[in-house]
């Protein structure tokens, strides 16, 4: 439900429109989002209406839309935007994008799980959509005629019997005094009166991210302004036992160090704690920061060995475990023998390493904490910072810069806290610089996962039964100290929904302690269910001799809807009936994107193989053909990714596209390099020498992306590429050597033909 | 006290003559647009040009700064825009676009000597620079966009 009021004298928009402009609110009630795993405190419990989004329109035809959502790279400050200025009928050159500050009236700011544009699509339609509407009531009442003898173009709107235009800027004032329409009354336009929705626009930043002048949280600065690195405890919980700061204090800039409190479990968006030092520059806080002396109690995380923990994973993994599907009789189909099939993967734990480390800036005075910070989620920001510093969350005033990258990393404000605690202590702006190693080793990183998979074949090669048992320590971990088995909203991400047409099947969750802190990193769980199935569905394929693409279109079955009924399937906090789970749309991309890359029938050279996976996650379906040439010291390389995506409707596609594209390598990093291990408690990774990420030389050559022509309701586009390209990755480099991946990073497997080191 | 010329500026550095150059540039002339990604000259955010090279200015320290032409970002040109940034707004490279000022400088410098790059060497020209939002294929895209003179 959506209404829209008039909130052109609320005093938060102050200085954003000039006076007497028309500013429209659009107030929004979002649905729970349990996707994405946030505590209960949602958007649906707080309070009662939450503007999501305005437009603004100034006297000389200025066009002012807030973006509420925070920019990380997916253009989500354009799109959503481009939306309201559709409804609106705007003049793109003419729009003026201001960002949010983070404020629950806007409904939702958390800018995670893929959902921007399928959770306020339609309320950027409505409020662009009002204040169309009363721009041609106000011309109307101006010339005396009727409005439905009003149309619009860009910026005007038109008498039509008699030609007569006026233009936006000229009616501002008077639209500003009539009453803002019910949503009944609004009409929006139809598919083929669109200018930008579905054809789209370039990033409204582009130029400025081209030029250096784009302004991301690293780049903050305030008068006054002092600099802070943190010493954080190597290990999880761990305590500053003592220290010596002697040595620090005569670096030059360094002005002094200060003790920061270790976190109450659980740690959710706490500061880690430790010792903060801070100076006159960024190189003398790090500078300092070397010469501090620590003696750390490490605490309980210290026997944690992630060698050791992986063996427990495995073995849980092959222990009976929570049901959390179950359709048929699994049990009594594997009781009788036969083919049976059955095989462990294994995916570590994997950082974020966004280009742009964990930075904020904070000033806090007269009770007040004022934030630049490049966020994910402002408000959870707010949140924090009001909790670590005892004042209201209004007093909060959280500024959301550009994002050089997120990932899902960003959405977890504590680096915005550790500024925040400090400006309160030194009484001074502080700007909280983490440092490359910082990030790598105190990430919240993305759940390690071993997953046990068994089948028994037919007659015919397709399964009569499957069972499919995942553990991995969840993302509730951090809010709930006690939490070891998935919550829905993760056990949803290709786990629960495995689309397969099989009679007996079985979904299971067994349980495991987190002993970092673990987060949500693009697309989450479903990387390393993705992983398992798809690979497994490959498996099959080649041990009942079929071809893996036929195979998989046979496993997905007859188009049909899954039901879910006793399922406690989430479906990405969307409705069952807006975005039911369509096999036959995984079929479609699956098709199409077999018949685009040539499956069967393009000519490879040698120690070439192509591999096939689908999978449906944020709502979108994707099916991605990956070729890999492998030579023979194992080296790879991946000439070409297809990718078809059925989205639904797609704002901006060319956006979109470059979204796929950027999937496939970050998949490529994930699936070749990404492994974070840690010994006595520590990570032993600590920079891009030890955690690789994919080169241009190591980056797919040329990925073609698909896009579904589609009307349904439009579904997620950031996240749903990454999941298929790991699958297909692997199941192509068994194509092209015969050997297959059960455990990522596939740097760990000798795929040469010779020994390494010969 | 080291004297050297940032985008055709003459300045003075007094501080430490170990202070790598990226955070004089960054925290005392606030030139913003090259960017702090590691540290350790791995990722490339940090590229700006020493005499029309491109260099990694985390870990060139000032002392070894004197008498140097700097350029960053901010000064790739005085007027408008460089060819290699007019290619780069055309194939819609970016997308956080946090690397970028230092993809750009990368570019520009290998485009000086280098006027019809094949993909090798593109590849071995631009591979120290990381992009975490995977637009390698736009950036390959762009440098022959600049190359070709097709902007």
């Amino acid at each position: 439900m959506t209404l829209i009021e008039n909130v052109s004298r609320r005093s938060f928009l102050k200085g954003m429109v000039s006076t007497g402009a028309l500013v429209l609110g659009a107030c929004y009630y979002p649905e729970i989002l349990r996707a994405d795993g946030l505590p209960t405190d949602t958007p649906a419990d707080r309070a009662t209406l939450h503007p999501n989004m305005f437009v603004g329109i100034d006297t000389d035809g200025t066009v002012q839309i807030v973006a509420h959502r925070s920019e990380m790279g997916t253009a989500i400050r354009t799109s959503l935007p481009l939306v309201v200025a559709d409804e609106l009928d705007a003049d793109w050159k003419r729009v003026k994008i201001d960002q949010a500050i983070g404020d629950p009236r806007y409904g939702d700011q958390n800018t995670d799980g893929s959902h921007s544009i399928r959770s306020f699509y339609d309320v950027m339609r409505q409020a662009g959509a009002s204040a169309r509407f009363m721009l041609i009531q106000a011309a109307a009442q101006q010339w005396n005629v009727r409005p439905a003898d009003c149309a619009t173009e860009p910026h005007v709107v038109i008498h039509r019997p008699s030609g007569r235009r006026l233009a936006y800027g000229d009616l501002a004032a008077r639209a500003a005094k009539l009453p803002v329409p019910k949503k009944e009354q609004l009409q929006l336009k139809s598919n083929n009166q669109w200018r930008y929705i579905g054809k789209g626009m370039p990033s409204y930043d582009l130029a400025d991210l081209c030029t250096g002048k784009a302004l991301y949280g690293m780049d903050a600065r305030m008068d006054n302004m002092v600099y802070a690195s943190i010493e954080h405890p190597p290990v999880l919980g761990g305590k500053v036992q003592s220290y010596d700061n002697s040595e620090a204090l005569k670096v030059a800039g360094v002005r002094q160090t200060i003790a920061i409190d270790p976190f109450k479990p659980p740690p959710a968006f706490q500061p880690l704690g430790g010792i903060a030092v801070i100076a006159d520059n960024t190189w003398s806080a790090f500078q300092g920061r070397k010469k501090l002396k620590v003696v750390w109690d490490n605490g309980p995380n210290e026997t944690y060995d992630s060698a050791q923990y992986k063996k427990e994973l495995q073995e849980t993994a092959r222990k009976p475990a929570k049901v959390v599907r179950s359709e048929g009789d699994v049990d009594s189909v594997f009781a009788k023998g036969g083919k049976i099939m059955e095989a462990d993967y294994y995916v570590p734990l994997l950082a974020h390493t966004s280009m742009e480390p964990m930075v904020a800036l904070a000033d806090f005075r007269d009770g007040r904490a004022t934030i630049w910070a490049p966020t994910q989620n402002p408000q959870a920001a707010q949140d924090i910072v009001s909790k670590e510093l005892g004042i209201a969350k209004e007093n909060v005033i959280c500024h959301v810069t550009l994002l050089g990258g997120g990932f899902g990393r960003k959405s977890k404000p504590d680096y915005v806290a550790e500024a925040a605690v400090l400006s309160k202590k030194i009484g001074r702006p502080v700007k909280v610089v983490w440092t490359r190693e910082d990030d790598v080793k105190f990430d919240y990183y993305n759940a390690v996962a071993a997953m046990y998979m068994r089948a028994a074949l037919g007659a015919d090669g397709k399964p009569t039964a499957w069972l499919q048992r995942s553990v991995f320590p969840p993302i509730t971990s951090i809010f709930d100290v006690d939490a070891v088995y998935g919550d829905p909203g993760h056990l949803q991400q290709g786990w629960t929904d495995v689309p397969f047409d099989i009679a007996n099947l079985r979904v299971e969750n067994g349980p495991a302690k987190a002993h970092v802190r673990i987060g949500w990193l693009r697309s989450v769980a479903n990387i390393y269910h993705a992983f398992a199935v798809q690979s497994f569905a490959d498996e099959l394929a080649h041990a009942a001799g079929r071809d893996p693409l036929d195979y998989l279109l046979d496993l997905i079955g007859k188009p049909r809807t899954i039901n879910f009924k006793d399922v406690d399937y989430p479906n990405y906090g969307a409705s069952l009936q807006t975005y039911p789970w369509e096999t036959g749309r995984l079929r479609r991309v699956t098709e199409m994107v077999a018949e685009k890359a040539g499956w069967g029938k393009r000519k490879l050279g040698k120690g070439a193989g192509l591999g096939i996976a689908a999978h449906k996650s944020f709502l979108t379906y994707v099916a991605t053909i990956v070729e890999v040439e492998v030579n023979d010291q194992g080296e790879i390389k991946i000439p070409r990714v297809d990718t078809a995506v059925d989205a639904g409707l797609v704002v901006n596609p060319e956006i979109t596209r470059a979204q796929f594209e950027g999937a496939a390598v970050f998949g490529t990093s994930v699936a070749k390099t990404g492994e974070i291990t840690a010994t006595k408690g520590t990570i032993n990774q600590s920079n891009f020498s030890d955690y690789p990420v994919a080169r241009i030389d190591e980056a797919p050559l040329q990925t073609n992306v698909y896009l579904v022509d589609s009307s349904a309701p439009p579904a997620g586009v950031g996240e749903p590429g990454v999941p298929p390209f790991v699958a297909a990755f692997c199941n192509a480099i068994y194509a092209a050597t015969g050997k297959r991946i059960r455990e990522l990073p596939t740097k760990n497997t000798n795929l040469g033909n010779k020994n390494k080191g010969e | 006290m080291i004297q050297s010329k940032i985008n055709g500026v003459q300045q003075t550095f007094n501080g430490d003559p170990e202070m790598p150059l990226l955070w004089y540039l960054r925290d005392e002339l606030k030139l913003t647009g090259t960017k702090f990604g590691c540290g350790i000259a791995l990722c490339g955010a940090c590229t700006v040009h020493k005499n029309g090279e491109a260099i990694r200015s985390c870990v060139v320290a000032m002392r070894d700064l004197s008498g140097a032409e700097i350029t960053t970002i901010e000064g790739l040109e005085s007027k408008g825009l460089h060819p290699v940034q007019q290619a780069w707004m055309r194939a819609n490279v970016p997308q956080c676009g946090y690397c970028q000022p230092g993809q750009i400088m990368q570019a520009a410098a290998f485009l000086k000597n280098q006027k019809k790059p094949t993909d090798e060497q593109i590849d071995e020209a631009m591979s120290g620079n990381i992009c975490r939002c995977g637009t390698y294929q736009r950036i390959r895209a762009a440098i022959k966009m600049a190359a070709e003179g097709s902007v």
